[in-house]
């Protein structure tokens, strides 16, 4: 690895360059395609580049966002996975910090149960869940945090309690011993110790409720509140023909924001996504 | 210290504690109760012992999507695997653009499952409309490999990530030491590389095996089992029989189902966990 030689390392350079943009073809499809008119989608055509005729300009894309609503499940998507993170964020890591700090069976079964809860299969869970959500009031947007605080407490747990096994117990009793209660102990000293794992934490959590589809179609009401998975899958579930122009103008304007987030913070997504896999 | 923090329990423990209650532990135990009860709402289940079991295991759909996602597990754990293992092996080469190519193979693990699922159905149909095949609704054997390409797809870039960070982690000087008595480079790939990368390909299988077995959007969204319930993985075939079936029978087979994919689950993850326990023990 130390000494590059030239030749085959070229040689690799171009195979690999001619892989990536396979790789990223069926993306380029889908683009080229939510720029053509409906009536140039099919699949005879599929392949081709649009061309004069068939270019339809940013028409599907008008049409995604003022009549198929793609705007609004875009706000309730955000609003959905921002409290939610921030929620998971806030409670989950003070959780954390209360049982690593405190030593009784009590905690100890805590831990274990939010181990288990990691492992689960959503499919146990979602009728009853559901249900409950239901009698709760818990079926909206603005309070469907609560339900992803609980489900989505597992991973974030346990990741917390890893890092915080790793911070010597001197700082915080120093702080203590300084006239720090607990509350400001945790959140001037700890809380900022524990940045590095938000981000982790953050992102893995993020990526989950942001796709998640099954979730929020059985607690949500699908009449009044979509989120962009739903919105994409109601196209192909409705019955009647699909509009495929539309669609495909959505599958992108819903790839666009992630491909952006991910092009900003690479690094942290993938040192994120790392750490939780190593972990989990 | 303890003590002056367990005062503060209501507030650190409390919240997380509650939504933890409401969104997993009291679903969890009553999905337990219920799969022995007939049931069409949560309140009017009547118990009716492990009837749901014998029928969940005698409805042959069940029985095909078991067979049918275990065969998909070995298939797509095996091509994500090797698949992300290459490419790891080739971007830690000293080529140009590593982080680029890095960048490009990681980015589909960012989308959804149900956008995922679209964009290739479309792909593929138009692909197999051209070379006049039947489409993904029509033919189970082309669903099952569009959904092992799709999954490739996804993962590749994700167990890449993990292979590289392992094979980064690997002594330059073993890698020197092997050079220097006369290994070939597929020599040192098999003595000297793979025995390092064990922890990383104990990670990566596990992953990929509960991935696969937990799969549920990428599914519904590709082929939604059809033809026939061809096509169906467990989980979604647990989501048809709650929600696609009518007859007051259904629900309660399909939380009985729910609890057998749930003990399969566990099991594997169980089996994980002594797995890499043991690897941590031997380095």
């Amino acid at each position: 690895m130390t000494k590059a030689r030239k030749g085959p390392n070229r040689l690799w350079s171009i195979i690999m360059t001619v892989v990536c943009v396979l790789w990223m073809y069926p993306i380029f499809m889908v683009l080229m395609n939510s720029l053509k008119v409906e009536s140039a989608i099919s699949t005879s055509t599929a392949f081709q580049l649009p061309t004069a005729e068939t270019f339809a300009g940013l028409a599907n894309y008008e049409n995604a966002i003022s009549t198929q609503g793609f705007l609004q499940s875009l706000f309730y998507t955000v609003v959905i996975t921002v409290t939610s993170v921030f929620a998971i964020l806030v409670f989950c890591s003070m959780f954390a910090w209360y049982i690593t700090r405190v030593n009784t069976w009590v905690t100890k079964v805590l831990y274990l149960l939010c181990a288990f809860s990691m492992v689960v299969p959503f499919q146990m869970v979602m009728f009853t869940l559901a249900s409950l959500a239901d009698t709760l009031d818990l079926n909206t947007p603005w309070v469907l945090w609560v339900v992803y605080l609980g489900f989505g407490a597992g991973l974030a747990v346990f990741m917390f309690c890893g890092f915080m096994r790793s911070v010597p117990l001197e700082i915080e009793e120093a702080a203590m011993i300084d006239g720090c209660n607990p509350v400001q102990t945790y959140f001037k000293i700890v809380f900022p110790l524990l940045r590095p794992t938000m981000v982790s934490v953050a992102i893995l959590e993020a990526m989950w409720i942001w796709n998640d589809y099954l979730l929020p179609t059985l607690i949500l009401d699908v009449n009044k509140y979509k989120t962009i998975s739903m919105l994409i899958q109601l196209f192909r579930g409705s019955f009647g023909r699909v509009e495929m122009g539309p669609m495909m103008a959505c599958i992108m304007l819903a790839i666009l924001p992630i491909i952006v987030i991910y092009l900003l913070g690479q690094k942290h997504i993938i040192k994120g996504v790392l750490s939780g896999a190593v972990k989990g | 210290m303890e003590k002056a923090i367990k005062k503060w329990w209501p507030l650190f423990v409390l919240p997380t504690l509650l939504a933890f209650i409401i969104g997993f532990i009291i679903p969890f135990v009553e999905g337990v109760y219920l799969a022995f009860c007939q049931f069409t709402t949560v309140r009017d289940a009547t118990f009716t012992g492990l009837g749901n079991f014998a029928r969940a295991l005698s409805d042959s759909t069940f029985t095909h999507a078991f067979w049918y996602n275990c065969a998909f597990v070995v298939v797509s754990t095996l091509t994500i695997n090797i698949g992300g293992l290459a490419v790891a092996l080739i971007l830690t080469k000293a080529i140009r653009g590593t982080n680029a190519f890095r960048t490009v193979f990681f980015m589909p693990n960012l989308i959804g499952g149900i956008v995922l699922g679209y964009i290739w159905q479309i792909l593929l149909n138009c692909a197999l409309a051209l070379l006049e095949q039947p489409l993904l609704k029509l033919d189970a054997t082309a669903g099952f490999w569009g959904l092992v390409i799709l999954m490739a797809w996804q993962q590749i870039g994700y167990m890449m990530i993990i292979y590289i960070a392992g094979l980064q982690s690997i002594p330059e000087t073993l890698l020197e030491a092997a050079e220097i008595d006369g290994a070939t480079p597929w020599q040192s790939f098999w003595k000297v590389k793979l025995p390092n990368l064990m922890p990383s390909i104990t990670i990566c299988l596990f992953l990929t095996i509960t991935n696969s077995f937990k799969l549920f959007d990428q599914n519904m969204a590709l082929t939604a089992g059809d033809p026939a319930h061809q096509s169906e993985l467990l989980a979604y075939n647990i989501y048809y029989t709650f929600y696609g079936r009518s007859g007051p029978q259904w629900r309660g087979i399909g939380q009985a189902k729910a609890v057998i994919f749930c003990l399969i689950v566990v099991a594997i993850s169980l089996i994980q966990l002594r797995a890499t326990r043991k690897k941590e023990v031997q380095q």
